[in-house]
């Protein structure tokens, strides 16, 4: 795990997150802008699933549990998934809130991932 | 909020709104997705600590597996439809309610049950310190679970038997 990319995942994931929860509460329905940014969420997750492979192989291994990370990660990449797939079923203003709250979770998780991988032992 | 809940006969905004009656959650798609994370995060948490530390830390881990199961029932009964389901989601989120009370005062007072959650508080128990490793949703979640099954009273029941004058 790369602390800087840990960085912009958990920033844009925490951006995305508000963003989209102020913007349901104002009333608005799932569009381009919000859709895309929960996309664009799960593709940084993504780079993060292949960074994580490759990284122990550059001497960058993780000082915490393998197993717990793993599941932060698998769990963090289903979770927009599901998310998304509700906006597209139910497009109004709570399916919205429930894609920025899924953003917000993930930012949480990736930072959650960062201290099993660098601090815990 | 833009809809009114108990006019469903009067012309909506949408044609087959009234065709389907099919239940839209609205504020309640919110409470049940912090639900269905919290739920995921406790059962991870506690299949983790099973796998590796059971034997050091037995109360909290049992108990971490106890609430993921209770979290997951919850999140399933507050989802599907009727009575029953209606009744198993005021039973789950009424222990969650005590779980988080009774765990979260039990941590504080007595230290030596939770030593082992103390020294990897974010780590520990979801009700341990009344759910501090998750920013406190633990003790908040059932209380907004409970006026939101409140406000649903009537919608829940309507279709198995004639309106409830509860």
């Amino acid at each position: 795990m790369i602390l800087w990319y840990a960085g912009i995942e958990v920033g844009i994931a925490a951006a995305a997150g508000v963003l989209c929860v102020i913007l349901g509460l104002f009333g608005r329905k799932p569009g381009d802008l919000t859709m895309g940014a929960v996309v664009f969420v799960e593709l940084l997750l993504l780079a993060q699933l292949a960074i994580a492979i490759a990284s122990p192989f550059a001497g960058n291994s993780p000082a915490g549990s393998i197993l717990e990370f793993y599941l932060y990660l698998i769990v963090a990449l289903i979770i927009p998934l599901i998310a998304g797939f509700w906006a597209l079923i139910e497009r109004d203003r709570w399916s919205l809130v429930v894609l920025g709250i899924a953003c917000l979770a993930i930012a949480v998780m990736v930072v959650r991932m960062n201290i099993i991988w660098t601090v815990q032992t | 909020m833009s809809t009114t809940p108990t006019a469903p006969a009067d012309a909506g905004p949408t044609p087959d709104h009234a065709a389907k009656p099919r239940r839209r959650f609205g504020v309640g798609a919110v409470l049940i997705t912090v639900y269905a994370i919290l739920a995921i995060g406790a059962t991870s948490r506690a299949v983790v600590q099973m796998a590796t530390v059971y034997p050091e830390a037995r109360i909290p881990i049992t108990l971490s597996a106890v609430s993921a199961v209770i979290y997951i029932v919850a999140t399933l009964a507050l989802i599907l439809p009727g009575r029953a389901w209606y009744r198993i989601a005021w039973i789950t989120i009424s222990i969650e309610l005590v779980g988080v009370l009774v765990v979260g005062t039990l941590s504080y007072v007595d230290t030596a049950i939770f030593t082992f959650e103390a020294q990897k508080a974010a780590d520990g128990a979801v009700w341990s310190y009344f759910g501090i490793g998750y920013l406190y949703i633990p003790v908040v979640l059932p209380i907004l679970g409970m006026i939101w099954l409140r406000s649903r009273r009537g919608q829940s029941t309507h279709r198995l038997s004639p309106p409830a004058e509860v």
